[in-house]
């Protein structure tokens, strides 16, 4: 797939946070085949430890994809994204507009209005959204050339709530590359996501806190390959009764 | 004078952005500024010129989702 003229393969974007330590996080990116992974900006301290962590993971080679995490504002997510861009040197930037402060819910309004800024600016937006088609069609007016529609609250691991809006995303924006960011919990999340047709997935807590977390990443890349198997094979539809897949034709009577 | 570094109060003898980030410690080249508020880039922080009670951040890289 491509995004913004960048070839990926693995179809699988991985989160840096909550991992136990750093060797468990460089070897789930390994293990996990990611080639994009997100990273945020926290107050630096003068010791200089977000160097540290910075230059562990650049030798991991993938794509960064900084984040405007916790920011609640058009203003700080704005600045948030100049910051990374200084910092990270990329044009990429994941957009958060928080809206609310329990559910991590999308500000879809504030998003749409600090995507269009940016993306006037030349950054190239990833945009952390809701299912919403009309948002959907806002952002992209805006300029993104991807969505990132959420599958459940961000940490939550509840997987997809709602399917459905997922499949009309699809219908409504055939070429346009869709990455669920949020929720998922299991490969089987992963898995389903894919089989509806998204492109690819962003998880993070799923990986981090499981109790192996090397082979969660395995797991998941392979619940990814999978569904998108599932999805390009073309699934059969759905019957309410069943159909015998066995011929009838030929039956003996042995009664 | 003194300005406020990520919620700190600190005094800098420092005129420019640039000094104050050496004379603070900030030494390594993978951090981003903001000061009020406003983002500075790595090539205008010599040109800043702080005053007293500037509200200065300073970002570094971090584990994000």
């Amino acid at each position: 797939m491509q995004v913004y003229g960048t070839e990926i393969t693995s179809r699988l974007l991985l989160g840096t946070a909550q991992y136990p330590a750093p060797s468990v996080l460089a070897e789930a990116i390994t293990s996990s085949g990611t080639e994009i992974i997100t990273l945020s900006l926290r107050r630096e301290t003068a010791d200089g430890d977000g160097a540290g962590f910075w230059q562990g993971l650049q030798q991991a080679g993938c794509h960064i994809l900084p984040n405007t995490a916790g920011c609640h504002s058009v203003q700080e997510a704005v600045t948030t994204a100049h910051m990374a861009r200084d910092l990270f040197n990329t044009a990429w930037i994941k957009l958060e507009v928080i809206g609310h402060a329990d559910t991590l819910q999308p500000d879809v309004f504030g998003l749409v209005d600090a995507a269009r800024i940016l993306a006037e600016d030349g950054f190239q937006v990833f945009p952390y959204t809701t299912d919403d088609l009309v948002v959907g069609e806002k952002l992209l007016e805006a300029g993104c050339e991807v969505l990132m529609p959420w599958g459940a609250p961000i940490g939550s691991g509840q997987g997809l709530r709602n399917p459905d809006a997922l499949r009309a995303m699809r219908a409504h924006f055939p070429n346009v590359p869709l990455i669920v960011d949020a929720g998922i919990g299991r490969p089987s999340d992963a898995a389903q996501a894919m089989e509806l047709g998204m492109d690819a997935v962003l998880l993070n807590t799923a990986v981090a806190k499981a109790g192996d977390p090397a082979t969660m990443g395995r797991a998941m890349a392979l619940a990814v390959e999978a569904g998108r198997l599932g999805y390009v094979a073309d699934l059969m539809p759905r019957r309410d009764m069943a159909v015998p897949s066995t011929p009838v034709l030929g039956l003996a009577e042995l009664t | 004078m003194q300005i406020i570094v990520n919620a700190q109060a600190h005094e800098v003898r420092a005129q420019t952005l640039e000094a104050a980030l050496c004379e603070l410690g900030f030494t390594s080249p993978a951090i981003a500024t903001a000061l009020n508020g406003v983002f500075v880039s790595r090539a205008k922080r010599s040109d800043v010129l702080l005053t007293n009670g500037d509200r200065l951040e300073v970002l570094a890289p971090m584990q994000g989702g």
